[in-house]
């Protein structure tokens, strides 16, 4: 009998935490069996086995801030049938593009004290920025559960189901009570991408985004909201300037609320 | 003349993107460069002219297998900025988390980043054909870890529940029950890993160094505590830019952390093993005794025995702390910010980490310094494969190679967690 071959799985890291990445070793309960139906063909944080490509699958961590790097996904994209990001990084830019709302050269003489030795670009881009992706699982960090999904939707050639909606729906599905609406605790929930469960007002926490936008966001409705209930411009502009700082409608809103600095040396922002 | 080198473009199963490169003349060391090449992601500038109230979420991000390590020095340095102490019940849940953050992180590098080494296999996967349970057991005592971050943090990488002053919302002792039933189990897991660890083969391999960590006078350290060394430092935290500093060195395109006038130093659990052994619980001390290890470890080989130890006692102090908790009446502490700097230093899995913040009376950070422990650890590295290489120079190049990675692994550094602090070129091998 021929041995069916198993689909091999690459995983890809650019400017990161390693979180999402580390999603994958998290499902200990799982990750024996994941194994058993897919070769980790490419995965340095976990071997150091490496299959050639070309690869079934891979999942790109990490943005993309610098030169190398950006060669770098060219020739990840040639190599890949399915090419999946994993996270707000890869996904949106990260934490690491609040760098494209100022100078980066500013950032780095206050970090480095020979600037001259550091190679970086002048912006953090999404993957999507370089190269056709053909699923983006959001979240900082993704979902373990949504990352199986991804992985067993794949295997059994279904689509995956990683809904748009917002964090909101997630909320009235556990039962947990709007903060907004009985506490007054600002949240984000209502424009944010739905997938982590709405963790923070389960924890009596506003949601802060870290799931980007959802489709459709309605951001300026929210933040007059937000106005109404006494947050200040430079407040609101912080929300929405976090870790998908950088993801369309969250930076249209944070621009929005941007109290210009006299004499500040802020480029141009272009997509 | 008969030279060769070793090339290691990507070091696996390390966090973050590292290379090595050695090149040996007549058999004899002439080049060493752990280099560092994962690119800067400039945490300390952006954090200018965010609220202290944001720096545990931002801080996270650094590092998604440490974040609970971020989050408690930042939440600590603004405490102390604040005149702010967090005792009683809210103090016992930070050790909590931290217990959980250890044993998730622990178990992680002893089973699937280190022990493959000393076993021969690429992964622990492929270790996993041969040794399902020896694998199957460290996966679960990894979940026990994870489960005891996301009950109290909400969820295991970057936790949304830690804030200044405590947290956001407080668990019940019925919230967690069930925890404390699987922590019993793995605390047996964990002994049992202390006596595996022990029976894995370690190269001879012992040198003079100056561990530096946290030593507080009534319990191991996590949060809180005197710097000390085995060379006589005992500073407080306040006093840590006085005495480390970050040095440009040649051969290596990163900053070294290292002590003023006295160079490098040793950061993590043997540090913290030697200097606080008699801090371990009667169980942990008892094990480790058991195994034939002393009160003191020279050799980085055997960090795998003593993160094993410390996963044990974890488990144990997450029973203890769980055993008396009792749900405090608020979750938090009122914070008023003024102007003041604060200081905060904690024990990260890996080590010591440092964050200094100055904020003003808005409570908006005007600056921020903040020091992981795998660049305190960085210079140490690379002295010790000065001192490694020499005495098995001998071995093939592949063998070589894999015991080098192995030297560089003793440390499991995190390599995301020291670029944005560290001064690099990009010079690829």
């Amino acid at each position: 009998m021929r041995k069916i071959r198993k689909p091999k799985l690459a995983v890809w890291k650019f400017a990161s935490c390693d979180g999402c990445q580390l999603s994958l070793l998290d499902c200990e309960d799982e990750l024996l069996s994941v194994v058993n139906k897919i070769d980790i063909a490419y995965f340095l944080e976990a071997s150091r086995n490496v299959v050639r490509g070309p690869y079934d699958i891979s999942l790109v961590e990490g943005s993309v801030t610098t030169q190398h790097d950006a060669e770098r996904i060219q020739n990840i994209r040639k190599i890949s049938k399915l090419l999946i990001t994993i996270g707000a990084c890869a996904t949106a830019g990260g934490i690491q593009s609040l760098r494209n709302f100022k100078d980066v050269k500013d950032f780095i003489s206050l970090v480095y004290a020979n600037p001259q030795y550091i190679e970086t670009l002048d912006k953090s881009t999404p993957i999507a920025s370089h190269v056709r992706v053909d699923y983006e699982l959001r979240g900082c960090p993704i979902n373990k559960r949504q990352l199986l999904e991804i992985i067993s939707a794949y295997l059994n050639e279904r689509k995956p189901n990683t809904p748009s909606h917002s964090v909101c729906i997630e909320c009235k599905r556990r039962g947990t009570v709007c903060v907004m609406v009985s506490q007054g605790i600002p949240c984000l929930g209502p424009v944010t991408h739905a997938g982590c469960n709405a963790i923070c007002p389960t924890y009596c926490r506003g949601c802060y985004g870290c799931y980007g936008p959802k489709e459709t966001p309605n951001t300026s409705s929210l933040s007059e909201k937000f106005s109404n209930s006494g947050l200040n411009n430079d407040s609101i502009m912080r929300m929405f300037r976090t870790f998908n700082a950088c993801a369309e409608p969250f930076r249209k809103e944070s621009e929005a609320h941007e109290i210009e600095e006299a004499g500040s040396n802020k480029p141009e922002y272009s997509t | 003349m008969k030279s060769r080198t070793i090339k290691v473009d990507y070091l696996a199963r390390v966090e973050g993107e590292g290379a090595l490169y050695v090149k040996i003349k007549d058999n004899t060391v002439v080049d060493i460069k752990f280099k560092i090449f994962e690119p800067p992601r400039f945490f300390e500038a952006f954090l200018r002219g965010r609220t202290y109230n944001e720096a545990p979420d931002i801080t996270a991000r650094i590092c998604g297998i440490c974040p609970i390590a971020y989050q408690m020095s930042s939440v600590h340095a603004m405490e102390d900025a604040f005149g702010v102490a967090v005792d009683g019940q809210l103090r016992a849940l930070r050790r909590l988390i931290y217990c959980g953050e250890w044993i998730e992180s622990h178990v992680l590098h002893v089973y699937m980043l280190h022990a493959p080494d000393f076993l021969g296999y690429p992964d622990a996967i492929q270790m996993a054909k041969d040794h399902p349970d020896i694998v199957q057991r460290g996966l679960q005592l990894k979940k026990a870890g994870n489960d005891l971050v996301a009950l109290l943090g909400g969820r295991e990488i970057h936790p949304i529940n830690v804030r200044v002053g405590g947290f956001y919302k407080v668990p019940t002792r019925q919230e967690l029950a069930p925890v404390a039933e699987k922590l019993k189990w793995a605390r047996d897991a964990a002994l049992e890993t202390v006596r595996w660890t022990a029976t894995l083969h370690f190269p001879d391999f012992e040198q003079d160094y100056e561990f530096v960590a946290l030593r507080h006078p009534e319990e191991y350290p996590f949060n809180e505590g005197r710097l000390v060394s085995n060379k006589g430092l005992d500073i407080s935290v306040h006093d840590y830019d006085n005495h480390f500093i970050e040095e440009h060195v040649q051969h290596s395109n990163a900053l070294h952390s290292v002590q003023k006038g006295r160079g490098s130093y040793f950061v993590g659990p043997l540090a913290r093993y030697n200097l606080n052994f008699d801090k371990l619980s009667p169980l942990a001390q008892e094990t480790a005794r058991s195994v034939g290890l002393s009160n003191v470890c020279r050799n980085p080989f055997q960090s795998i025995i003593i993160r094993s130890v410390e996963v044990l006692y974890a488990c144990d102090e997450a029973l203890r702390i769980i055993e008396q908790y009792e749900k405090p009446d608020k979750p938090a502490l009122e914070i008023k910010p003024h102007a003041a700097v604060g200081y905060g230093c904690t024990e990260a899995p890996r080590g010591i980490l440092y964050h200094r913040y100055r904020i003003d009376d808005e409570g908006v950070i005007l600056d921020a310094q903040i020091v992981p422990p795998t660049s305190q650890n960085q210079k140490t590295i690379e002295n010790d494969l000065w001192q490694f290489i020499p005495q098995h120079i001998k071995l093939p190049n592949d063998q070589l190679t894999l015991q080098c990675e192995q030297a560089i692994r003793n440390y499991d550094p995190c390599i995301s967690c020291a670029t944005h602090f560290l001064k690099l070129t990009i010079d690829r091998v």
